[in-house]
């Protein structure tokens, strides 16, 4: 099991929040999604292809990288459609696609995700995804499909005919939703779609995602303690502030490692994958909302307004929280695995 | 030797040597002292001390393997942990070379046991404020005052020893350490019977005691920074043993747990999935902390929040486990009771909760310290202890 970071990984880590922190600062987030950004951290920094096989002209990279780099888009809080295409990317690599996987590799496709089953029937797939993540900067929706008895994996052109999608406004600013339907729009099948190890790796990338939104809120309080006065006293010399944080650290602690084993699980133990994945899920999300809240709360009033950027961490989390579904099923799911 | 013929060699010597049964107290002594004995001569005691001094001059590689090696024994090595853990590394570090000379051999071959004299009963989490008194008497200290929470004190031959040595300057700045003779008609061990019921610690009284100023470590009046080496290796040998297994023999693991409940109820069964949670959060946090150790990169302060979460955990656990099981849980000879009882324990000994607190967002996070009254007062006009 590894969970410490090599020199390679540490090196892209800094790239990337090297990259991030002069292309995508807070007050550009709040603008929204940046297709110039998105394309330099694809052509720049190659991300899109990070996991991509070296055949397909990607990084060949496994998902503790990529967790690396979401970490790092994760505390950005970067808008558009990288987690959504990562996803794709995880699926694609259980269901290999040259043509998708160069496009993404080359930064050409920003592709979604959905887990929600489409009919699919001689080259056509309808259906009505209610939520789809980053549906409305995504190219291409890759999802399950019901063809007759079989179940496979489709890939659908979103910008082509019998499509219509409608942006959805959403709780967290920095990202979108869109709701799709698909009305007979042409449909590419895969391959069959896997029985398993897709929706575990979207649960660890999620996490992935999730421990960067902690530790960058975690980092701004602190920080807020460190010059903020009341009562005579940097308010982080209170108990009351620094047990609290400190609190928070451990919690944030305890996720890193979460992850790292869950991405070194996806790597390496796919035996270990599900009940990885699933922990990562229960205990990362409620944990990053947590922190989230408490560094919300932990800025005072000014923390509830809206030009302070608490409220973008805060909305963030939640809606990472409940992104996969309601928490309760990975908490159920290893339940399930544990044979309780 | 490379590491994988250090690891054969090791669980060899294990499997050949290592105690398998249980054995009562009263042999306990007799027999932890041959057992250590036999350690030493074969090279796996103080396997990181300097070879000067009687150890191996081996790295923490070495070290880490025996740990693995011996983790699935019980070696009956508990009433030698503060020596070897503590007050041995102080001497090694501090101490003179007669010091060193006279007292490291006989500690890491089991030949003497030593206990740690340090909080006091006005004394806990600050420990700097203790009042028990040396008083300088030609080339000899007189020891007067008292201790509490002495691990192994009734079996120990030598202590070390923290008393304040000058009352007009600050509390820090007016102590001094020392190696105490155990045996000494004026020291009174009495065993202190805690919440569970056990006598695992005790208090010690001292009434005129002299130690000759040779047994003085460091300094006069520098005992503080000597005392804060101790606690550094403390901390360090509690979170080195944090999360090594040994929790499925526990009553209120998880384990132990799904054998006797109902886990078809969905409250039981979420809240087993909760524990299942926080145990592998702790346990792949600790994990991580002994790869970056292993790495080179020193935890720090960082042990300190593993500790934090390690209390925290015992608490829960066994407050969970007990209201699962029910009524039972509440007589008195139920495995679950005991560890009711024993569960505030981690969180209090080692640093208590809100002292871990402190130091994670002091060192950790780097926050400003608390303001403090005490720090530029003579000891002689500072409030001390329980004040009404």
């Amino acid at each position: 099991m590894k969970l410490v970071l090599s020199q390679e990984q540490q090196e892209l880590r800094a790239a990337v929040r090297d990259f991030l922190r002069t292309a995508s600062p807070l007050p550009k987030v709040r603008e929204g999604y940046d297709p110039q950004v998105y394309a330099r951290l694809n052509g720049e920094l190659g991300l899109s292809g990070l996991i991509v096989p070296e055949e397909y002209g990607g990084a060949g990279a496994g998902m503790s990288e990529l967790a690396v780099a979401l970490e790092e888009t994760g505390a950005a809080l970067l808008p558009g459609p990288f987690l959504a295409t990562a996803f794709a990317a995880l699926a694609l690599s259980q269901v290999p696609d040259k043509e998708l996987q160069t496009g993404i590799a080359e930064g050409r496709i920003a592709a979604t995700f959905d887990h929600t089953e489409l009919s699919c029937d001689g080259g056509t797939a309808s259906g009505a995804p209610a939520q789809v993540l980053s549906g409305g900067e995504a190219d291409v929706l890759v999802a399950p499909a019901r063809d007759g008895d079989a179940l496979v994996m489709v890939a659908v052109e979103l910008a082509g005919p019998g499509v219509t999608r409608t942006a959805l406004e959403t709780l967290d600013l920095t990202r979108g939703q869109a709701r799709i339907v698909l009305d007979g729009a042409p449909a590419r099948v895969l391959g069959p779609a896997p029985q398993t190890g897709v929706f575990d790796r979207l649960c660890v990338a999620l996490a992935a995602e999730q421990l960067g939104v902690m530790r960058a809120a975690l980092d701004a309080i602190v920080a807020y303690a460190k010059i903020r006065v009341a009562f005579g006293r940097y308010i982080g010399s209170y108990q009351g502030v620094k047990h609290k944080l400190a609190d928070m650290h451990c919690k944030l602690e305890q996720a890193e490692s979460i992850v790292r084993y869950a991405a070194w699980a996806a790597d390496e133990s796919p035996a270990e994958l599900p009940e990885a994945a699933a922990l990562a899920q229960a205990y990362v999300g409620r944990a990053c909302f947590e922190v989230a809240r408490d560094h919300l709360l932990l800025h005072g009033g000014i923390g509830y307004t809206w030009e302070h950027d608490a409220h973008l961490f805060y909305k963030r989390a939640k809606a990472d929280e409940v992104l996969l579904g309601p928490p309760r099923i990975h908490r159920a799911r290893l339940g399930q695995l544990l044979e309780l | 030797m490379n590491l994988a013929e250090y690891r054969r060699a090791a669980g060899d010597w294990l499997r050949e040597n290592a105690p398998t049964d249980d054995y009562p107290e009263a042999d306990g002594i007799t027999r932890a002292k041959e057992f250590m004995a036999k350690l030493y001569d074969a090279g796996y005691s103080g396997i990181t001390w300097p070879k000067q001094w009687g150890g191996q001059g081996l790295t923490q590689a070495e070290e880490r393997v025996f740990a693995e090696e011996a983790r699935d024994y019980t070696l009956p090595t508990y009433i030698f942990s503060i020596g070897l853990g503590m007050t041995g590394p102080t001497i090694v570090d501090r101490g003179t070379d007669a010091q060193r000379e006279r007292f490291v051999r006989p500690l890491l071959r089991g030949e003497e046991i030593w206990c740690q004299l340090f909080s006091e009963p006005g004394a806990g989490s600050d420990v700097a404020s203790l009042q028990t008194r040396a008083v300088r008497d030609g080339d000899h200290w007189i020891v007067n005052g008292q201790k509490v929470w002495t691990s192994v004190a009734h079996h120990a031959d030598w202590g070390l020893l923290l008393a304040r040595t000058d009352v007009d300057v600050p509390k820090h700045k007016g102590l001094t350490m020392f190696v105490i003779d155990m045996h000494h008609p004026g020291v009174t061990v009495r065993p202190l019977k805690d919440m569970s019921g056990r006598a695992n610690f005790n208090e010690i009284f001292f009434d005129n005691v002299p130690i000759p100023d040779e047994h003085r470590v460091g300094e006069v009046n520098d005992g503080w920074s000597v005392a804060v080496t101790t606690l550094l290796h403390e901390r360090l040998s509690i979170s080195a043993g944090v999360g090594m297994g040994g929790q499925k023999d526990h009553p209120a693991s998880l384990e132990a747990l799904r054998r006797t409940l109902d886990t078809s109820d969905p409250l039981v069964h979420d809240e087993l999935v909760e524990l299942h949670i926080r145990s592998r959060a702790l346990a792949l946090f600790n994990q991580r902390l002994a790869q970056e150790t292993r790495a080179g990169i020193f935890p720090g302060a960082r042990g300190s929040a593993a500790k934090l979460l390690l209390a925290e955990l015992t608490l829960y656990q066994a407050d969970l486990a007990t209201r699962l099981v029910g009524p039972e849980a509440a007589l008195a000879d139920h495995p679950l009771a005991r560890a009711i009882s024993m569960a505030p324990g981690m969180a209090l000994g080692g640093g208590t909760n809100e002292i871990m607190r402190n130091i994670v967002g002091d060192r950790v996070l780097g926050l400003p310290p608390e303001p403090r009254v005490d720090k530029n007062v003579p000891f002689k006009d500072l409030k001390v202890g329980t004040q009404a």
